[in-house]
């Protein structure tokens, strides 16, 4: 009930304010656009940077979105009220990152193949991108709110966010861009897609708790 | 256990740690001293790397250290999360950046002397690629538990990030590993295989422990730092 009211309030939060989101998409689409303007348009090498570059967009996109992630109910008080709540704050934390999820995870899943079709990738290869997206991404939500709710309240938290997420982000990013450049190369995916997936499991089952320990500190 | 209890309590730490550190200091400088000339001038070079070997007496060492530390961090930050040992969060601050030192020490070191051995100051190898990460984990603690007004939060939100991050480090270690091997499969960067000759080998071992006697040395001075600074804080604060 905790978990179910907590998660609503929050996508209702987005839906009413539709433009948070879309800000970080357009920042999705436009920091993969750069590429092809920096390097060129030759599509060899579009083709070959592609699963790096969007993996590495997708990663900087739902970075920035985090540092909202607690900080309004930080200022306004209902962390407070989340901390005295009758069922245990890992949910909550877990009710946070699952609408943080939806409202960029998702959303950047489905846009990527868009994207992935300009950069040159064929078929096979979108397919795989969309399926790396939505297992690994679950994971960059848990890693990313665990350090927003380590710098609430910080002086620069949304800098420190990045310095604190991205080195702990590195094995998802990696096995992320491999299982789709393993499919261009012709190897199996499912290795690198099962490994993403380990990861994603190991956030879900350890990060709420320290999330929750964060949130706890924060409140004192 | 017990004694870990006993000095707990900062004060009593400071006593002890005025009484250890003079001692500490000079049986590190004389550890360092003779390791120096060992391992610089005594130690033979290498028949194929010739004097550049001898960055190893330095690289190698802070290697390990700059990794022990990490471990050291997160021992610490969980005994500060559980405990609540007030000493744990002044040691986690006094240690962040000496272990940070050592990581760049490593690093510094490694890329001038990729730079005879491999050409190049530095390439994408899993080993350098993941002490690079593990040199970035020591930033993000030093930032943040120097992020905030109230000192004590910086303190509980760095021992969280240090026992999240220990755990991380054998993931990334083993994710970097896998994406250097997807992209180049041959790896030539390596010491050539366990056999390292005894004339190399006990310079090395004694490096080991004279920079390791700096390391505890070092933490132990910044800790009574660290004490000091907390007091004058409190003092400023009653005023």
């Amino acid at each position: 009930m905790g978990f179910g009211a907590l998660f609503l309030r929050d996508l209702r939060l987005v839906w009413r304010r539709p433009g948070d989101v879309a800000v970080v998409l357009a920042f999705f689409v436009v920091a993969t656009v750069l590429f092809p303007l920096g390097i060129g348009p030759e599509s060899n090498l579009l083709a070959r940077i592609a699963a790096g570059v969007l993996w590495a967009a997708a990663l900087f996109a739902s970075m920035l979105s985090l540092d909202r992630l607690f900080a309004a109910d930080y200022e306004d008080g209902a962390l407070d009220l989340l901390l005295l709540a009758p069922w245990p704050l890992e949910l909550a934390a877990l009710a946070k990152c699952a609408a943080h999820w939806v409202v960029t995870g998702l959303p950047l899943a489905v846009l990527a193949p868009l994207i992935g079709g300009a950069f040159g990738l064929d078929d096979r290869s979108l397919l795989v991108l969309v399926l790396t997206l939505l297992v690994g991404t679950p994971a960059l939500s848990l890693i990313g709110g665990l350090a927003a709710a380590l710098t609430l309240g910080a002086r620069r938290s949304g800098a420190l966010l990045a310095l604190l997420a991205l080195p702990l982000c590195v094995p998802t990013l990696i096995f992320g861009a491999s299982a789709i450049e393993a499919t261009a190369t012709g190897e199996g995916f499912w290795v690198h897609l099962a490994i993403l997936g380990a990861l994603a499991l190991m956030s879900l089952a350890t990060l709420p708790w320290a999330i929750a320990a964060a949130l706890r500190q924060a409140g004192e | 256990m017990a004694d870990l209890h006993f000095l707990a309590n900062p004060a009593r730490f400071r006593r002890f740690s005025q009484r250890v550190l003079p001692a500490l200091w000079l049986v590190t400088a004389l550890a360092l001293v003779i390791g120096l000339y060992w391992s610089l001038v005594i130690a033979p070079p290498d028949y194929q790397q010739g004097d550049t070997v001898r960055i190893m007496f330095l690289h190698v060492p802070s290697a390990s250290l700059a990794m022990a530390g990490y471990l050291l961090l997160a021992a610490l930050g969980a005994s500060l999360l559980v405990w609540r040992h007030p000493l744990a969060a002044l040691m986690a601050r006094a240690t962040a950046p000496v272990g940070a030192t050592y990581a760049a020490v490593c690093l510094i070191t490694g890329s001038l002397w990729g730079r005879p051995m491999w050409g190049t100051y530095w390439v994408w190898d899993a080993r350098l690629t993941s002490f690079l990460l593990l040199f970035f984990l020591y930033l993000g603690h030093i930032a943040l538990s120097r992020a905030y007004d109230d000192s004590e939060r910086g303190d509980r939100a760095a021992a969280i990030l240090a026992v999240v991050g220990a755990i991380n480090v054998p993931i990334i270690k083993f994710s970097v590993d896998w994406w250097n091997t997807l992209h180049q499969p041959a790896s030539i960067m390596r010491l050539d295989g366990p056999s390292i000759d005894p004339s190399l080998l006990w310079p090395l071992l004694w490096m080991m422990g004279a920079l390791a006697l700096l390391f505890v040395a070092l933490v132990l001075m910044r800790t009574e730092t660290e004490i000091d600074r907390r007091r004058l804080e409190i003092a400023e604060n009653q005023d």
